[in-house]
């Protein structure tokens, strides 16, 4: 019986390779694969892409209630930008330490983690031609966060959290705090499941042919890595929400950083994968690029999860009780593996959208190819700021102030937010901005209104993020350390200098803020105001590119290509990387010989 | 296409600029990885992480001994504490305040102790821009050479409360 049912699968598996979408292939019983079934699923009028509905709804909301934690994340933010500008210096000290646990947890957490479960969601159901695997799953997982992510946010309202998003033991909030946390993470490890059941039905009842697509790929090491990360938040939540309720002793302030940093850092590099998986998408979506070979970009993924899960050491690097040795391995993700795999994709992204362009006509010289792309739409132009911020400043930081001898000069200062801004803000939130450009049109069918000011949102959410992360980095060279109400109470410690830095900080934390405003403004007024585009392809940014062609091989790798472009580029930033980083040995060598 | 499958035959080796791309940055990688066991053997500025537990309590009687030991004077209220050359140096860090002030000789090196009383706490020695962190129950012993004369100031760089900005302490060398 059960074989039958397989032979009958795999022939359903065939057809669906030549479907032409609509066709009647409904003769099997797989009520997994999408094509195959009478309802349960639309074809997408832009992409010819078979949309799950059930999926569509959880990512719909989901998106949502992530867009309504960036604005209260947002407020937060411009709040604490204008108190750290210490010209303005708004806040008093009690609700400077308020926001910025508000802000941590809104941004860093419920933001990215509800958007990253729509994006599983997708890479899930969508691009494998699959039916979610549960909405009762689903509506669980949502409900868990939704909840979580209140409780959170009523507590630190209250002033009975104030302890900032690391909430470093002995500090001690409310268990309201922790428990919330916790049910965020289960709520995320939840629709983790959902994602993977999904895969694995997918794969089951071959809803596809051969290997996942390479997006599908790439949020399956950004839900692996989550998973990692989540099981050190359970493992560091839970005895400190006992110990909140006076159950059980207190856990060691020395352990609690350690496995924290287990959630908190690689949580970030969750955030990584999934920047990396969209990035590939948009480049696709907007210039029609194609991986220039299969195997490096999906090597570079798994690259990520196999060495990205060491990174808690970052932040032990000045701590004591841990040796040498492990500060050197671990904060180098061993030699520096997952660096080389973010270097892969800094060059392959580029490049392929290089190949796109030239292979569409547009090979005048070096860079023609760059100056005829799609500019005018904004997930074309919010990646490609994306890719640059997150490498030239995100990344070159990052790695510079993560060696271990270098965080002496950096630890605890102003030079750390600058780092982390530009990754996961300029980096990953600006990314997950551009991909919204799309999933509005293509899963709520609205046409985005006043598109020209959507064309200089990126640009101005950019600019003033750069800013913001450069102010900041230069005053954190100073010695300003962060998440500090006042730097007044030891002004003769820093120079005049200072100040500019700071209202660069200021300024672009404004320019950021309105950047953000935009984006909420014009998303919501679509979802509100926007023209149906149902029934009919997407009109705002054009048709995406070239999807549902088959005659040109995906694979690639068979011929050589050509990318002057990117290879000169690609220069540029290594030879950015060399300079920032001996710059920072040379500062090193400067300050008094300690061991 | 990143959005479809790819075709069955994509294990293949990268070809070109792209494969001269991993080289470059696995080479550079591994320069970046070296030059932290290289420093450790040449450079002067490390941290090892050098250790002891100790009970809060336990580290503040240490202090106010050293203190009663070695003061040589006061600066607004805080002792001034000069530790015996090369010797032994103790640091109180708690909400929100450091104890004593330490007055070092440059080219001297002092096997410095830092710990707190309470939460945690970083130290970050401003204007040189050195930061460590400090936990209760750990005695984080820094072996430090102040190398230039001049009076410094020190700043609380981890969250510590409400009164977090307010912990700025001093330390003198001559």
């Amino acid at each position: 019986m059960k074989s039958e049912a397989e032979n009958e699968m795999s022939d359903v598996a065939s057809d669906v390779r030549e479907c032409t979408l609509g066709a009647d292939t409904t003769e099997s019983s797989n009520r997994w694969s999408l094509r195959t079934l009478a309802s349960g699923w639309r074809k997408c009028d832009s992409t010819g892409l078979p949309v799950c509905l059930d999926a569509q709804f959880f990512i719909r909301i989901n998106a949502v209630f992530a867009v309504i934690f960036l604005l209260i994340g947002g407020i937060a933010a411009i709040l604490l930008a204008l108190t750290r500008w210490e010209t303005v210096n708004l806040l008093p000290s009690d609700w400077f330490y308020r926001m910025l646990t508000l802000h941590g947890l809104n941004m860093l957490i419920f933001w990215i983690l509800f958007f990253e479960i729509a994006v599983l969601y997708f890479a899930c159901t969508t691009l494998l031609n699959a039916k979610l695997f549960s909405r009762k799953v689903a509506w669980v997982s949502f409900g868990m966060m939704a909840v979580g992510a209140g409780m959170v946010n009523t507590v630190i309202f209250q002033g009975q959290a104030d302890v900032l998003l690391t909430s470093y033991l002995p500090l001690l909030a409310h268990p309201a705090f922790y428990l919330g946390i916790i049910l965020v993470a289960v709520g995320t490890l939840v629709g983790v499941f959902n994602f993977f059941a999904t895969l694995y039905m997918a794969r089951r009842y071959r809803t596809y042919i051969g290997s996942v697509p390479l997006v599908t790929f790439g949020a399956t090491a950004a839900a692996i890595i989550a998973v990692v990360a989540l099981l050190h938040g359970a493992i560091v939540m839970i005895p400190t929400f006992m110990y909140s309720m006076g159950w059980v002793g207190q856990p060691d302030p020395m352990w609690y950083r350690m496995i924290w940093w287990g959630l908190g850092h690689q949580s970030q590099q969750v955030n990584v994968a999934a920047m990396v998986a969209i990035w590939y998408m948009v480049a696709t979506l907007t210039t029609g690029a194609k991986p220039l070979n299969e195997t490096v970009c999906r090597g570079a993924f798994v690259l990520y999860i196999l060495f990205i899960n060491i990174a808690s050491a970052h932040h032990l690097l000045v701590d004591p009780g841990v040796g040498a040795t492990w500060k050197i391995w671990n904060t180098s993700y061993a030699m520096y593996l997952a660096v080389l795999a973010s270097m892969i994709h800094g060059f392959t992204v580029p490049a392929s959208v290089e190949v796109a362009m030239r292979r569409n006509g547009h090979i005048k010289g070096i860079f023609g190819w760059l100056t005829a792309a799609p500019w005018r739409n904004p997930a074309f132009s919010a990646i490609v700021l994306s890719v640059v911020i997150f490498g030239f400043i995100g990344g070159i930081t990052g790695v510079t102030l993560g060696t271990q001898q270098i965080n002496i000069i950096a630890h605890n200062t102003l030079r750390i937010p600058g780092h982390f801004h530009a990754t996961v803000v300029g980096g990953t939130t600006l990314a997950f901005m551009g991909l919204t450009y799309y999933v509005v049109p293509l899963l709520f069918r609205k046409d985005y209104i006043l598109k020209r000011l959507a064309r200089i949102q990126p640009w101005l959410f950019a600019g003033g993020i750069t800013l913001m992360s450069v102010g900041k980095s230069f005053a954190g060279s100073m010695g300003v350390a962060r998440r500090t109400s006042d730097i007044e109470p030891a002004a003769e410690a820093y120079g005049a200098a200072v100040h500019v830095f700071l209202g660069m900080l200021g300024v672009g934390g404004v320019l950021a803020f309105l950047g953000l405003l935009l984006f909420v403004l014009l998303t919501v007024g679509t979802l509100l105001i926007g023209k149906s585009n149902a029934g009919r392809p997407m009109e705002c940014w054009g048709k995406p590119v070239d999807l549902g062609r088959h005659d040109t091989p995906s694979s690639g790798g068979e011929e050589e290509h050509k990318t002057p472009g990117t290879v000169i580029l690609v220069g540029i930033f290594l030879i950015a990387f060399a300079v920032y980083y001996f710059a920072n040995w040379t500062a090193l060598a400067d300050v008094w010989p300690v061991r | 296409m990143s959005l479809e499958s790819p075709e069955k035959d994509w294990f293949k080796s990268p070809k070109g600029t792209e494969r001269v791309w991993i080289g470059i940055a696995l080479a550079w990688c591994l320069v970046m990885f070296l030059m932290m066991p290289y420093w450790h053997l040449f450079g002067k500025q490390n941290s090892t992480g050098e250790a002891y537990k100790v009970e809060p309590r336990q580290f503040e009687e240490r202090v106010n001994q050293f203190v009663e030991a070695n003061q040589v004077g006061e600066l607004d209220g805080v002792p001034v504490v000069e530790p015996a050359p090369g010797g032994e140096a103790y640091l109180l860090a708690r909400m929100w305040s450091w104890y004593p002030v330490l007055k070092l000789r440059a080219g001297e090196t002092y096997r410095l102790h830092i710990s707190s009383l309470d939460l945690q706490h970083g130290i970050s020695l401003l204007p040189m821009n050195m930061n460590f962190q400090v936990l209760p129950g750990y005695d984080h012993v820094l072996t430090i050479t102040p190398t230039s004369a001049g009076e410094y100031t020190i700043v609380c760089n981890e969250f510590c409360g409400i009164g977090h900005s307010l912990m700025v302490g001093k330390l003198i060398v001559e």
